[in-house]
């Protein structure tokens, strides 16, 4: 049985993919991930924010607290360095490369444009085999125009890509109106991949404290279905890898994922809730499938139910109640 | 050979040479010397060897007495060993001291006078801790300056090794300790040459070994010690040839040439100064200057004290001598002279009686005093000991430097007079302590020594309040070497970083005509003129300053610096100085950036850059009117209405002008008034918080955090609202007891340092706007005069009456007046509120006995003090004794309050024929548990003394002086974790064990907070701290599990943060228990690096965590077949790390070694984990009864 694919030019033994997560920042993880069967892994992301947020954190503790008593001139011994630009992340993609065989995927947030090039040359010369932009940007200014957002994701694409080799994936978000033509847009721009959805923060309420409370829910298998229906959708009209994330936690969603045409299924809460061997389990529950399936190759399914193969395409056009009333009138 | 010139200061000089010569470095914190154990630490956890290449090991012990005897050890194994230590530090040291120097062991430890206390603390320099260790056998070692501290400790180290002689190198603290200087640094080359192989293989053979064995430390007899202590003699008969020839070595590597005295001035001299320390560096610019007019005058600067070179001494003095003025920095009372000008009289009588003087007439000769406790000592000053000397009758024993209007002992000098440099740069610089002033002068004196050819000199004058400190830099650049050992007075350059200074101190007082004065304005030059004091502008304009204007802070606003207005105003500073071209000025701070912050990511470099470049932009020069226009002043130091003692002897300390102050002013024996803070009204706080009554529930936890007792809840009869200002805000009392009564939340607006805890505390917020709470912050200045008038009225209503209210809940106890207010303390400081608390509970009762640390100093530092009284004049009163006593300190005050009311009581039984027998039975057997059972005691107190008024006996009189002692008084020993945990933790213990009645406070910060954040005991594991540079391996001591062990001891553990009724409740019953008690109170600070308005968060984080457990051990729960311990939070609901890692000392180590912080992490939440169960399982466990042994089976025999 042949599980393997291709994804940003890259050869897959599957199409199973540890998606960003914290797991990633040990290296013995990383490890475990290769053994348990994973395909590839992306990387935590290197966020310029935090980076920026940590220095300025530590800045201000260090200066507030200098030059200000004659007991205490300072409260902190001087240390030799702080690790506070990407040299950190930059070695542990070198840490990554030497301690597995599977490809490793960084994952970059950036916020100037000069940090997206410059963090991007360095990510490339510390080895990572790809890079995938996680582009996040939250606009609020009611000014601020759909167009002006889009143009400014394009740029950015257009840079980073003409900038590395390696090959370059955006993580987007799947709150674009004209989500083909932004994946047309972004692969003209230069992207090799797309990788359908990121998963947004989205903050909840402490009815007691009355506070916004910072969560990070684990995915569902129901997010999935949205992913599911948009790679159905793009699969054949761009001419870029689609991948997706969020929601896929077993065997049988990942051959879903293959069916609407992605290349690979990127899995993380899954794993974050059942540990890494249940990368093992989802490869196996996929080939089991198949073989009760009788299909030979993942590349035999890939993009076998996308919208253009399907036989009625209007099953993605319509929306929930529109189906709901249909059947009624099926039935009566 | 060229040597790097680096711009330094004292310490770090010293530290140098001593670490780098050295294998052993024993230490332990205290002000001025501890930057110098620092550097050594920080040096040997980044693998820096000393020059035979193995890196020094560094230890802290838990006292200095642990270090000298740390280093006997090491010296006697054979290792090269120094410490860095001053003042009580090296008192401490003294019984080591001897020991080493009888043992003839080669050491060198490097000391920054200080002062020892005495009537008060002081932090700063004089020779009073070195002079007190002159008989120890030890040689001792004065260096002047910066340069001569590095160079003497490297002299000091090469003479210890060949006289076997150990040496005591000294030099001022600050003055010397703490100035930066431009210095040529030695070589590591340099002290190889210095230091000859086979002196350390000499002394490595001598060390004790099983190999070679030796016996040390016998016991001698009558028959012998005298002998056999005589034997040394040769050693110190040897010693001053040994240093003066390793400083002839010393002059040929180097070419600087000292000798054992240094004399310089007219070589016909008929006027002489002997003098060590730095105040020679004062003497040598005025003799310069005075023999460049012809006088004949010189000094003597005094290098090696002891053993002291009669001849050698008398060499140096011109044969024209005929009049020598001795002057010392310490005060011997009761001694006939200081003990230099003791040592000189002797050395001429001697030298005159064996023929080796240069003269045949006695020179006449005085002694005098300067410069205690860093006193200013000025070339004025030493101007008018020569004009003294030259007198017909000059004036013995005297002082300089202050006005000594009790026994007359002063000189007078003129303080205009001066010597100062005209080709010298000298610039002040106001500044605020957070704003960065003082680090952005450091790097200016570094560009300008470094990279010009001028000489540079800095000192840094520090607030004594932690909230809102000020901070003055006094800062000199020029062509020539620098002498000026003194604070500037004439400066042709003034710059005021903060707008509100000008109201608040005299800034321009000290420019020069013609000065440039650049002043941080939020007016613009066209307006800034009309809001100056009219002081400000009759300087501005009778001196001609040129006057620049900056708006500092919306440079830093638009270039994301925050407060931190540093740069801005150092790129200003270079602008408009023209002490190097703008251009390479701007250059080189980028640089200076690049190199100070680079490290600190690059987000801070660039964001200083950007401030650097917006700087000049907004630098406008003012064009001056001709004019005074100003309606207002400077404001007054303290209202009119302030006592006579605060208007005569703390408002000018205030004002900056304390050294004005006559000695008539003070008490001769430290004893000061309390409540004197109220009149120090300071204006710091940016933002106050301000009351909606609407809204607030009257729980008082706002009241009960405030770290500065500012915002204060009354409940009241409503007719006190008839005269109310119009603005005074008020409420429906929520109390069921009270409910026609009103309730009042008002704030200080001068006194609050706006560190929002308050509003942090509030549980309520608007049902329509969460973000509004009963309490928010809004800009002080606007709400500042109205606010004030409310406070003043607010004060004039009465406190409730104390009997009325639970003191076990806080809603009521917050209603306790606060004896503890408006102290120095950091705003959001997580002490004070402890003992804020503690005032509301036990106030008109309490005795504080108080360790040195923080609390000992915004306790206690002058010019105003926070503790106060109560309507009744009663308050607490306290006493700073030492760092490492306070538990004893606390017992012996037990101890004679005990003895009085026993005798009291004595008195009673036998004056009951007189006071009546009910009344008598009745004070005898009080209850006074309760606040009633107090206020009867008082009451009887009261009729006691009408009773005994017009009898005259013995017993009468004694029973009316001692009276007061029959109401019950509360004994508290309070501290932090450096003197609980570590130098005082053997007299806790020892007091713990007496059984006697003293409560114990630990102020737990988790380091040494106030001298800047070394390691304790207490420090937690993984916590980076200074002297755990790596995250600190070792885990906290349990200072309650260890005080549980006794049995018979109350122990609490708390955190108001996430408990504050648990808090109350331990301290209540703490002070109820019929014992001794500990109560271990968690206090966020200033050293966790976070900002303090989290305060509050971080308890609770740390209590969820398991971190903090808080639990009571209560020994009288006993009695009723309870298990004592109580846990009163509950298992670990929170990971370790979403508690630690808010914090830098922390989060630091996460950034600097990910790998070690993860090991620790993991290590720190195992033995959180643990200990949990520990108490878990000690709480559990069933009470045996004493009765279960007799009812056992003393066979053992099983099975029946």
């Amino acid at each position: 049985m042949d599980l393997t694919t291709t994804y940003l030019g890259l050869h897959l033994k599957n199409p199973v993919v540890i998606s960003a997560s914290p797991l990633s920042e040990e290296i013995d993880n990383i490890r475990r991930m290769e053994d348990a069967g994973a395909a590839a892994v992306v990387l935590h992301s290197l966020f310029e924010e935090q980076l920026t947020l940590e220095s300025q954190e530590l800045d201000r503790r260090l200066s507030e607290t200098t030059g200000v008593f004659a007991e205490a001139l300072s409260y902190f011994p001087d240390m030799t360095t702080y690790n506070l630009g990407p040299e950190g992340y930059l070695e542990h993609i070198r840490k990554a490369k030497a301690a597995v065989s599977i490809p490793v995927i960084a994952s970059l947030n950036a916020v100037s444009s000069g940090a997206w090039i410059r963090f991007a040359k360095s990510i490339e010369e510390a080895g990572a085999d790809a890079l995938e932009l996680n582009i996040f940007t939250l606009q609020t200014d009611p000014t601020v125009t759909s167009g002006q957002i889009e143009d400014a994701y394009c740029e950015l694409v257009r840079q980073v890509a003409g900038t590395v080799r390696i090959p370059v994936s955006v993580k987007l978000t799947p709150y674009f109106t004209a989500m083909a033509n932004m994946a047309r847009r972004l692969q003209q721009a230069g992207a090799r991949g797309l990788v359908l959805f990121n998963r947004l923060y989205q903050p909840d309420f402490d009815l007691e404290a009355l506070e916004v409370k910072h969560t990070l829910q684990l995915s569902t298998p129901y997010e999935s279905l949205l992913r599911l229906h948009w790679v159905a959708i793009l699969y054949g009209r761009v001419n870029v890898d689609l991948a997706v994330t969020g929601g896929f936690h077993g065997g049988t969603d990942v051959i879903k994922a293959m069916m609407a045409g992605a290349k690979v299924a990127q899995v993380a809460s899954a794993v974050l809730k059942n540990g890494i061997p249940h990368v093992g389990r989802i490869l196996e529950e996929m080939r089991t499938w198949m073989q009760e399936h009788e299909y030979e190759s993942v590349r035999q399914m890939q993009g076998s139910m996308s919208q253009r193969s399907v036989a009625n395409p209007n099953a993605f056009l319509r929306a929930n109640y529109m189906k709901v009333l249909s059947s009624y009138s099926l039935r009566a | 050979m060229t040597r790097k010139k680096v711009t330094i200061d004292g310490n770090e000089a010293t530290a140098y040479v001593a670490y780098h010569v050295n294998e052993v470095c024993a230490i332990y914190p205290i002000t001025p010397s501890s930057p110098m154990g620092e550097w050594a630490d920080e040096w040997a956890a980044k693998g820096i060897p000393n020059i035979w290449g193995t890196v020094p090991k560094v230890v802290e012990m838990q006292s200095e007495g642990g270090a000298s005897a740390a280093l006997h050890g090491a010296l006697q194994g054979g290792a090269l060993a120094t410490t860095f230590t001053a003042a009580q530090g090296l008192l401490l040291m003294i019984p080591s001291m001897y020991k080493i120097a009888g043992e003839l062991s080669p050491a060198t430890i490097h000391v920054s006078a200080r002062t020892v206390a005495t009537h008060a603390l002081s932090i700063f320099g004089d020779h009073s801790d070195v002079m007190a260790v002159r008989q120890t056998g030890w040689a001792l070692l004065a260096s002047n300056c910066v340069q001569e501290a590095q160079d003497f400790a490297l002299i000091a180290q090469a003479a210890t090794l060949e006289s076997r002689v150990p040496f005591l190198h000294f030099f001022d603290g600050f003055r010397t300790s703490h100035e930066v200087a431009k210095i040529e640094q030695l070589t590591l080359d340099d002290m190889r040459a210095m230091i000859p192989e086979e002196l350390i293989r000499a002394h490595r053979a001598r060390a004790m070994t099983p190999d070679k064995p030796v016996l040390r430390g016998t016991a001698q007899n009558p028959d012998v010690f005298f002998q056999a202590r005589e034997a040394c003699n040769p050693y110190y008969l040897a010693c001053p040839t040994i240093v003066q020839n390793v400083m002839d070595r010393f002059a040929k590597l180097v070419g600087r040439q000292y000798h054992l005295f240094d004399y310089l001035g007219a070589p016909d001299a008929d006027r002489v100064i002997v003098l060590m320390g730095s105040g020679a560096e004062v003497a040598h610019e005025l003799v310069e200057y005075m023999t460049a007019r012809g006088e004949k005058i010189g000094i003597v600067k005094v290098r090696l004290f002891r053993p002291f070179s009669t001849e050698a001494f008398l060499k140096a003095l011109p044969p024209t001598t005929k009049a020598i003025a001795v002057l010392d920095r310490t005060k011997e009372p009761g001694a006939i002279g200081e003990p230099l000008y003791q040592d000189v009289v002797t050395a001429l009588v001697e030298g005159l009686n064996s023929g080796v003087a240069p003269f045949e007439k006695m020179p006449r000769v005085i002694g005098g005093r300067y410069g205690l406790s860093s006193k200013e000592f000025t070339p004025a000053m030493v101007k008018a000991v020569f004009d003294e000397l030259a007198a017909e009758r000059p004036k013995n024993h005297f002082t300089i430097g202050i006005n000594d209007d009790v026994t007359h002992t002063s000189l007078p000098y003129d303080p205009d007079f001066s010597t100062e440099d005209p080709q010298a740069f000298r610039g002040l610089f106001f500044g605020l302590g957070a704003d960065g002033t003082v680090s952005a002068n450091k790097n200016s004196i570094k560009i300008i020594g470094e990279e010009t050819d001028n000489y540079a000199q800095g000192y840094f004058v520090y607030d004594s309040k932690k909230a809102g400190a000020v901070t003055i830099s006094h800062l000199r650049f020029g062509p020539n070497p620098i002498h000026s050992s003194y604070l500037i007075t004439k400066a042709n350059f003034v710059a005021c970083h903060q707008f509100s200074f000008l109201e608040r101190f005299d800034v321009l007082e000290a420019a020069m005509p013609g000065a440039t004065f650049l002043l941080n304005s939020y007016y613009g030059p066209e307006e800034v003129w009309d809001h100056l004091p009219r002081t400000v502008q009759r300087h501005i304009i009778e001196k001609k300053l040129r006057f620049y204007v900056i708006d500092a802070y919306k440079v830093a606003a638009e270039t994301d610096m925050g407060s931190r207005i540093n740069t801005i105003m150092q790129t200003c500073f270079f602008a408009i100085s023209g002490i190097l071209p703008r251009d390479e000025a701007i250059q080189k701070i980028k640089e200076a950036i690049e190199k100070t912050w680079g490290k600190r990511g690059e987000a801070i470099v660039k964001k200083n850059f950007a401030a650097v470049d917006a700087a000049l932009a907004h630098l406008h020069e003012v064009k001056v009117p001709d004019r005074i226009t100003s309606t207002f002043d400077i404001r007054p130091p303290v209202p009119p209405e302030a006592p006579e003692f605060v208007q005569r002897t703390l408002a000018p300390i205030i004002a900056g002008k304390g050294d004005t102050v006559p000695v008539s002013a003070f008490p001769p024996d430290g004893t000061f008034p309390t409540a004197t803070s109220q009149w120090e009204k300071r204006n710091i706080a940016l933002e106050i918080p301000v009351w909606d009554e609407q809204l607030c529930i009257q729980c008082g936890k706002c009241v009960l955090v405030c770290p500065h007792a500012t915002i204060r809840a009354k409940v009241y009869d409503a007719k006190w609202l008839e005269s109310a200002p119009p603005t005074f805000k008020h409420a429906p009392a929520r109390w069921r007891e009270f409910k026609d009564m009103k309730y009042t939340l008002q704030v200080a607006p001068e006194d609050c340092t706006g560190c929002a805890l308050c509003v942090e505390a509030c549980p309520v917020k608007s049902k329509t706007e969460v973000k509004h709470k009963a309490l928010n912050m809004a800009p002080q200045p606007p709400l500042r005069e109205q606010e004030r008038v409310n406070w003043e009225f607010f004060l004039k209503i009465p406190d409730m009456d104390r009997r009325l209210l639970s003191p076990a809940q806080v809603k009521d106890n917050q209603l306790f007046r606060p004896l503890f207010e408006f102290s120095g303390a950091c705003a959001g400081c997580g002490e004070t509120p402890y003992i804020k608390l503690l005032t509301q509970l036990f106030g008109d009762r309490l005795v504080i006995g108080n360790a040195t640390g923080c609390s000992s100093i915004y306790g206690g530092n002058l010019p105003t003090t926070p503790y106060c009284v109560d309507h009744n004049g009663r308050g607490p009163t306290w006493n700073n004794s030492l760092f490492e006593d306070t538990a004893e300190f606390a017992l012996g005050l037990r101890l004679a309050i005990n003895q009085q009311t026993e005798y009291a009581r004595w008195l009673v039984r036998q004056l009951s024929h007189i006071i009546g027998d009910e009344l008598a039975a009745a004070l005898l057997e009080a209850d006074q548990s309760t606040e009633k059972g107090i206020y009867e005691q008082r009451e009887r107190v009261a009729l006691l003394r009408q009773k005994l008024e017009g009898v005259e006996t013995r017993e009468a009189r004694d029973l009316r002086a001692l009276a007061d002692s029959l109401v019950r008084k509360s004994v508290w020993g309070i501290g932090g974790d450096g003197w609980a945990y570590d130098i005082g933790y053997g007299g806790l213990d020892h007091v713990l064990a007496s059984g006697e009645k003293v409560n114990l406070l630990v102020l737990d910060t988790e380091v040494y907070s106030n001298t800047g954040g070394q390691m304790s005991k207490a420090t937690p594991l993984g916590a980076v701290a200074k002297f755990a540079f790596g995250g600190k391996p070792q885990p906290k001591k349990d200072l309650a599990m260890m005080a549980m062990t006794y049995g018979n001891v109350y122990v609490a553990r708390v955190a108001f943060g996430f408990n504050d009724m648990q808090t109350v409740k331990a301290l209540l019953e703490a002070e109820a228990y019929e014992g001794p008690s500990i109560v271990i109170a968690y206090c966020h600070c200033i050293a966790h690096g976070y900002d303090l308005v989290h305060g509050l968060d971080q308890q609770k984080a740390a209590v969820q965590s398991g971190y903090w457990p808080l639990f009571r051990y209560n020994p009288a729960l006993l009695k009723e077949g309870k298990n004592p311990l109580q846990l009163d939070s509950k298992a670990p609901t929170l990971p370790l790390e979403k508690y630690i890692y808010n914090e830098t000392r922390y989060s630091m180590l996460r950034h600097s070694n990910p790998e070690a912080a993860k090991r620790l992490l993991e290590a720190a939440q195992e033995a959180v984990l643990r200990r949990w169960k520990q108490y878990e399982y000690l709480a559990a466990m069933p009470v045996a009864a004493p009765e279960s042994v007799a009812a056992g089976n003393p066979g053992g025999k099983e099975g029946e």
